[in-house]
């Protein structure tokens, strides 16, 4: 079994739904980013989402331009970011690990090789911003002959079509962006797309998680309320990471993750 | 294999955006697609194209450069449309297209300002809200066209982000439409990008090559020898291009910016210097490093100065219909100077990039009998920065 099919199945033993954080990989540098991920799994994290910088991110907000940025000016590269992830799963072999990147990233090199080194690196799922469910299928096909789940996001405005083809390509989960617009916890998410959630069940859709606009445990609350099963924040960690002096930082992003995760109980 | 109707030029192109993005470009693509078949529309088209854009341009054979190499130059005007630049036949195409979507409000990215000034000028002229994004750096450099833009009634906002450029102002863009796409037209100012952009701005940017190949027929009784123009995104060459693809007769060639030369790095040879990857919505090529990140271009011309190119360029390259050239910014001052002094005419510095290249060639002898030119655009804009490179101060004595 996947390690998100035995995550969710273990979270709803637990009658639980999923907290995932977000961070930029090399955010603010490599040794950082390993600590990073460790303090998300002792705050309670149950997956982690993880991006690789890109130079030109178009479906980020400035917080997460930002951290690309930086990381990409302390020299993170994609092959770094694996080295993090290879540390990281030499201490944990349980938490599933999602990548957020961009299309450029994924096309360098032979055709799958982007993601036989992330199934190497120990990655679970990848999801690409700039492909769209429209061009999915040869990176979907790609993915999973690599043993990777293809995560697809689900918009507000998306079509049955597009959720259908959803259905039909992605594994793993379903990022569900709560509303329009790009990543960032200037614009605060919707709670309204049950029905949407209904429709990617009824098309059988891998697990939706929501994400975007994302910042507070009253929000996590609303999002499992609302039919999710899990939640995602990038954002609002993102900036803590960035405004918080590097002494206090693992113990700032503990809590942050703890209060988040405490949400998270249904019953 | 996918058609260009789908937006595939051979194995480049496709509409690589946000999920969120798709409905608002498939609702674009179906307006589009009945729009050219609705003569109501084309007419409507046209009628702007001649009276307030001034088509058709004229085509002018050189009068001193030429006759003694035995080669009839001949320059497309399309530097006498309103506005200034090629750049005007297509934004009244995208705007006749909002306004049928029930659009209120346009955004665009500039880089010289160029864009920014043609939608400014549609937006005015059909009442819709307009707001151009612009690198940080570009607005420094380029406070006049600002300027034209504000007077117009365009918003115009700084891009601090990322490389404070071009490529940053079509990402803040994207951005903008990803939360606005509903009462938006994302109004792109080139051949590039998502599925439908590179074939819509092809379909209204081709009456260049149209009305030039009818007019070089009428003169001349034949077609050129080879038809060039200059490649930043490649509006103005597809323009060109698109009339004389199926006459395998006639050469076409692209002209890049080759800036302090390819040995430096700072260029914008996209397509002789990047390889295929994704950016902005399409897989073309692209100026990149080893990992897959986007490396700044450089070029004098600022409406050449883009790290991407259309798609449907990469095609024509990869089949050898069309070829691609360099030329540096010393060799385009040098043809910007050479045009002004001997026919009176100040091209734009991306012009005088193909200007530059089709007076190599004719100096080597290999220009032929009869070359067309695409002169995308007027130079104006572009006295200030030739007068500090020639190191010539405008500001008045004391």
């Amino acid at each position: 079994m996947s390690r998100y099919k035995t995550m969710f199945a273990s979270l709803r033993e637990k009658k639980q739904g999923a907290f995932i954080p977000f961070v930029m990989l090399g955010d603010p540098d490599e040794t950082s980013s390993l600590e990073i991920l460790h303090s998300f799994v002792e705050g309670g994290a149950d997956a982690l989402e993880l991006g690789i910088p890109f130079s030109d991110p178009v479906a980020d907000g400035p917080t997460i331009q930002a951290a690309a940025l930086r990381a990409l000016s302390n020299g993170m590269t994609p092959k770094k970011a694996f080295e993090i992830l290879r540390k990281f799963r030499e201490t944990n072999s349980i938490t599933p690990i999602g990548l957020l990147v961009y299309a450029n990233l994924v096309v360098q090199g032979e055709n799958d090789a982007f993601f036989e080194q992330a199934k190497a690196a120990g990655v679970d799922s990848v999801l690409v911003a700039d492909i769209p469910s429209k061009e999915a299928a040869p990176f979907c096909e790609s993915a999973k002959k690599s043993g990777i789940d293809p995560v697809l996001i689900a918009a507000p405005n998306s079509s049955d079509d597009q959720l259908k083809m959803i259905a039909e390509l992605s594994s793993g989960y379903t990022y569900v962006v709560s509303r329009a617009g790009v990543t960032g916890a200037e614009t605060k998410a919707e709670m309204k797309h049950g029905q949407l959630i209904e429709k990617l069940k009824d098309f059988g859709a891998p697990p939706p998680v929501l994400g975007f606009g994302i910042s507070s445990p009253e929000q996590v609350r609303e999002a499992l309320e609302s039919g999710a099963v899990g939640a995602i924040s990038g954002s609002a960690i993102v900036k803590l990471i960035a405004s918080t002096a590097p002494e206090k930082r693992n113990e700032t992003i503990l809590q942050f993750i703890r209060g988040m995760k405490a949400e998270t109980q249904l019953s | 294999m996918k058609t260009e109707n789908e937006g595939w030029f051979g194995s480049f192109g496709g509409c690589y955006v946000p999920e969120i993005l798709l409905p608002a470009l498939e609702q674009l693509s179906n307006a589009f697609a009945t729009a050219r078949q609705d003569p109501e529309f084309q007419k409507e088209l046209s009628d702007l194209l001649a009276e307030y854009a001034g088509r058709p341009t004229p085509l002018y054979l050189c009068r001193q450069i030429g006759p003694d190499t035995g080669t009839r130059l001949y320059l497309k005007r399309e530097d006498l449309v309103h506005g200034g630049a090629h750049k005007t036949n297509q934004v009244l195409g995208q705007a006749l297209l909002a306004k049928r979507l029930g659009k209120t409000r346009l955004i665009a990215e500039t880089g010289a300002g160029q864009h920014g000034v043609a939608t400014a000028l549609v937006g005015a002229l059909f009442g819709l809200k307009t707001r151009i994004y612009m690198g940080a750096k570009d607005v420094a450099r380029q406070r006049l066209n600002v300027f034209r833009m504000e007077l117009m009634g365009a918003e115009v906002v700084p891009v601090e982000c990322g490389a404070k450029t071009l490529k940053d102002a079509i990402n803040e863009a994207l951005r903008d439409w990803a939360a606005s796409y509903t009462d938006t037209h994302y109004m792109l100012g080139t051949a590039a990008g998502p599925h439908p952009f590179p074939l819509m701005v092809r379909e209204f940017q081709r009456v260049i090559g149209d009305e030039a190949r009818e007019q070089i027929l009428a003169r001349e009784g034949r077609l050129p020898d080879s038809a060039l123009a200059c490649v930043g995104g490649g509006s103005n060459a597809i323009g060109l291009f698109t009339a004389f693809v199926p006459d395998k007769e006639v050469a076409l060639i692209g002209v890049e910016p080759a800036g302090k030369g390819l040995h430096t790095g700072e260029h914008g040879m996209t397509l002789q210097a990047g390889r295929p990857g994704i950016l902005h919505g399409s897989k073309t090529f692209i100026l990149q490093d080893e990992h897959g990140q986007i490396v700044e271009s450089h070029s004098i011309s600022a409406g050449l100065d883009y790290p991407g190119v259309g798609p449907e360029h990469a095609h024509l390259q990869a089949t050898g219909r069309a070829k691609y050239v360099g030329v540096t910014d010393d060799e385009a001052v040098a043809a910007f100077r050479r045009l002004s002094a001997c026919e009176g005419i100040i091209p734009a510095l991306e012009s005088a990039h193909a200007l530059a290249y089709a007076f190599k060639l004719m100096e080597r002898g290999e220009g032929g009998e009869v070359m067309l030119l695409n002169l995308s655009g007027r130079g104006d804009k572009d006295v200030r920065q030739i007068a500090d490179y020639m190191g010539v101060s405008l500001e008045g004595k004391a």
